[in-house]
C-alpha cells in the first residue's frame, strides 16, 4: 500500500501521479473504443461487389433522332437520348446566367458526338426518376425531363431550370467504345 | 418520489414479504401504477393517451415479433415473403393487417398525447424532461415506422427509401457519402433492407426503454391535469388504481374497438396500393407519398421550390422539415407563461386551434401533387407554424392576461359540480 505521503507525491502543483494514471488510463480505453467503432461503421460502406458493379455497355446504333432509351449503371436509371437539332439549338440560346448551375450543353455531351446527352436518370432533388425518357411521358416545361415527385423540370440539356432539385442532372463518367458502343463507368 | 399521503406497500402474505426482500417489484408497482400513486382527481379521457400509446407498442412488439418469424429480408424474396404472410401462413394476414394498422393507431394515440400535451401546457416546468423524452420517441418512432415501411420491398417501400434516404444527400460536402454509406450502395437494394429490417427490430425495444424514462420522469412531479394547478394536499388525488385503471381499462376498450375495426373492416384505408407492386428501381410510381402520419412534415419538405439566400431549395426544404419537429425540443422555453392549461388562457387557446387547423391543412398538402394552389398553401402553412412557435408563443406568453383560477383542483371540481355554478370558474 502506497503511504499518503507517495501518493500526495507531487501534489504541490496540484497534479498527483494519480490523476496521471486515471488519465492515461482512460484515453488508452478511448482510443482503443474508437479503433473498434470504426469497423463498426465502415462495415455501413457499399461492399466490394456492390462497387464492382461499375461498367455497363451500351449500344445505341437504334436510338433514333428524338427518342431516348433507360438503361441502368450500378444499380441507377440512365437515360441515353438522342438530340434533335432543335434540342440542341434551344440548349444552346440559354444565357448561363439564366441557369441555377451553369454548365453548356457542350460541357455536359462529347466532342463530336453533341446529339447524345447521356445522364443518370435519378433526380439530384430527392432520388425520383424523372419522366420524359419514354414515349409520351411529359418532359416538362423545358421539353426536356420532368420529374413529378417534386416538380423539378429539366431542359433539353438535362439542366435544371424550375422546382426544388439543386444541380443538373449528373452525367456519368463514360466514353463511345466504337461509333455505336458507349462504356459508361 | 410521491407524494407523502401516498399508502405505504405492506406486504401481507410472507411470499409476498420474502419477494420484497428479495426483488420488490410487487412494490414497484404498487407504487407506480397502484394504491400507492396518488393522481389528480380530475384527469378527463385525453389523459388515456399515453397508456394507449404504451398498449400501441406491446401490439406492435408482438406482432412484428411473429412476422419475423415468416419474413425475409432480401430483396428477391421480401415481397413474395409478405404476400407469403397474406396467403400461406396461418393467419398471417390478420397478424400483418394488426401490424400495418397498429402502427397507424400508434401514430393517432401518440398525436391525440402530443394535442393533449400542448393544450394543457403539459411541456412545463416542472414536467420539460417528460416533454423532451417524448419527443426523442416521437423520433424514434418515425424512424422505426419509416424502416417498417420498407420491409415489404413495394415500389413505395422502394421508392420512400430512396426519397428518404436522400434527404441526407442535401449536406454540403459529406452529403452523397452519408447517403451511401445509410444505404451500403448507390441505390436502396439488399445491403439497405437488410440493415432497416435489423434497425426496425431493435428501435421498439429502444423505444421501450426510453418510455421507461418517460414514466421515470414523469412520477417525480405526477401527471398534470386539465386545470394545470399543481397538486396541493390530499383531497387533490385518488390513487392510480382503481381509479385510473379503470378509466384507462374503458378507454383501451374503446381503442380496440376502432383498432379491430380498422383492421377487419378497412385494413388498407391508410395504405397505398402501389406497395403491393413490387420494387422497380427503374420506374417511380406516378404519385408518390409518404404515410399518412409523415404528411405535415413532408408537405414543409416540399413548400421550398427555390434557392433562398445562399442555400439551395432542396437544402432548405430538408432543414425546414427536421427544424418543425426540433423545434418541440425548444417549446418548454419559448412558451414563458406560468399558467399551463389553455381553459385559463383565451389569448393562447386561440393560436392553439389556429395550429391544429394549420397542421392539418399541411396533412391535405402533403397528399397533393407539387403543383399550384398546393405548393403556395405549403408555403403559407409551413411559415404559419414556425411563426407560431417562434413568434406568436413568445408574444402571447408575454402579453396575455390569463382568467381567474381556481385555489386548488379540488376547488375546480367542486365549482363545476356545484348545483349553482356561478361563482366558481368557467369551464371550458
Amino acid at each position: 500500500m502506497a503511504s499518503e505521503s507517495e501518493l500526495n507525491a507531487g501534489i504541490e502543483d496540484g497534479v498527483r501521479r494519480r490523476d496521471f494514471i486515471n488519465i492515461a488510463a482512460v484515453s488508452f480505453a478511448g482510443v482503443g473504443a474508437v479503433a473498434v467503432v470504426l469497423p463498426l461503421v465502415n462495415q455501413m460502406n457499399p461492399s466490394a461487389d456492390v462497387l464492382a458493379l461499375s461498367t455497363t455497355e451500351i449500344d445505341v446504333s437504334a436510338i433514333q433522332p428524338g427518342q431516348a432509351i433507360k438503361t441502368s449503371w450500378r444499380k441507377q436509371p440512365v437515360f441515353v437520348r438522342n438530340l434533335v437539332e432543335k434540342e440542341i439549338a434551344e440548349a444552346k440560346a440559354v444565357p448561363l446566367s439564366d441557369l441555377r448551375d451553369p454548365q453548356t450543353i457542350d460541357e455536359r455531351t462529347k466532342p463530336g458526338k453533341e446529339n447524345w446527352l447521356i445522364t443518370l436518370g435519378v433526380c439530384t432533388h430527392l432520388g425520383c426518376v424523372p419522366l420524359g425518357a419514354a414515349e409520351g411521358e411529359n418532359k416538362g416545361d423545358f421539353g426536356g425531363y420532368f420529374c413529378p415527385c417534386h416538380g423539378s423540370h429539366y431542359d433539353t440539356a438535362a439542366r435544371i431550370r424550375k422546382g426544388p432539385a439543386p444541380t443538373n442532372l449528373v452525367v456519368p463518367p463514360y466514353e463511345f467504345t466504337s461509333d455505336t458502343v458507349v462504356t459508361i463507368g | 418520489m410521491s407524494f407523502p399521503w401516498a399508502k405505504p406497500y405492506e406486504p401481507k402474505h410472507p411470499l409476498m414479504k420474502w419477494m420484497d426482500e428479495k426483488l420488490p417489484i410487487p412494490r414497484l408497482v404498487y407504487n407506480a401504477t397502484g394504491p400507492g400513486y396518488p393522481v389528480p382527481r380530475n384527469l378527463n379521457y385525453f389523459w388515456n393517451f399515453g397508456v394507449l400509446a404504451g398498449a400501441a407498442l406491446m401490439i406492435q412488439i408482438i406482432t412484428g415479433i411473429v412476422l419475423a418469424m415468416h419474413y425475409a429480408a432480401n430483396v428477391g424474396v421480401a415481397f413474395n415473403s409478405v404476400e407469403h404472410i397474406m396467403r400461406d401462413v396461418n393467419a398471417g394476414w390478420f397478424i400483418r393487417y394488426a401490424h400495418m394498422n397498429g402502427a397507424s393507431m400508434f401514430f393517432i394515440v401518440v398525436y391525440l398525447h402530443i394535442f393533449r400535451g400542448l393544450y394543457y401546457g403539459s411541456y412545463k416546468a416542472p414536467r420539460e424532461m417528460v416533454w423532451l423524452l417524448g419527443v426523442v420517441i416521437f423520433l424514434l418512432m418515425m424512424a422505426t415506422a419509416f424502416m417498417g415501411y420498407v420491409l415489404p420491398w413495394g415500389q413505395m417501400s422502394f421508392w420512400g427509401a430512396q426519397v428518404i434516404t436522400g434527404f441526407f444527400s442535401a449536406i454540403p460536402l459529406v452529403g452523397e457519402p452519408v447517403r451511401q454509406w445509410l444505404l451500403g450502395g448507390f441505390v436502396p437494394d439488399n445491403a439497405t433492407l437488410n440493415r432497416f429490417f435489423s434497425l426496425h427490430y431493435l428501435l421498439p425495444f429502444v423505444i421501450l426503454g426510453v418510455i421507461i424514462l418517460h414514466i421515470w420522469a414523469l412520477h417525480i412531479p405526477g401527471s398534470n391535469n386539465p386545470t394545470g394547478i399543481e397538486v396541493k394536499d390530499e383531497q387533490d388525488t385518488v390513487p392510480f388504481h382503481p381509479y385510473y385503471t379503470a378509466k384507462d381499462g374503458f378507454g383501451l376498450g374503446v381503442f380496440l374497438l376502432v383498432f379491430v375495426a380498422l383492421t377487419f373492416f378497412s385494413p388498407n384505408m391508410l395504405g397505398h396500393a402501389d406497395n403491393y407492386i413490387p420494387a422497380n428501381s427503374l420506374s417511380t410510381p406516378a404519385h408518390i407519398v409518404p404515410e399518412w402520419y409523415f404528411l405535415p412534415f413532408y408537405a414543409i419538405l416540399k413548400a421550398f421550390t427555390f434557392n433562398f439566400l445562399w442555400i439551395d431549395a432542396k437544402l432548405w426544404g430538408v432543414i425546414a422539415m427536421f427544424a418543425s419537429i426540433a423545434l418541440l425540443f425548444f417549446l418548454p422555453w419559448l412558451d414563458s407563461s406560468p399558467v399551463k392549461s389553455s381553459t385559463y388562457r383565451p389569448l393562447y387557446r386561440i393560436f392553439f386551434w389556429v395550429l391544429v387547423a394549420d397542421v392539418l391543412l399541411l396533412g391535405w398538402c402533403g397528399m397533393q401533387p407539387a403543383e399550384q394552389p398546393w405548393v403556395i398553401l405549403s408555403q403559407l402553412g409551413a411559415i404559419y407554424y414556425f411563426a407560431h412557435f417562434l413568434v406568436i408563443l413568445p408574444i402571447v406568453s408575454r402579453i396575455e392576461r390569463p382568467l381567474p383560477m381556481p385555489n386548488s383542483i379540488t376547488e375546480a371540481v367542486l365549482a363545476k359540480h356545484a348545483p349553482d355554478a356561478a361563482s366558481g370558474p368557467a369551464a371550458a
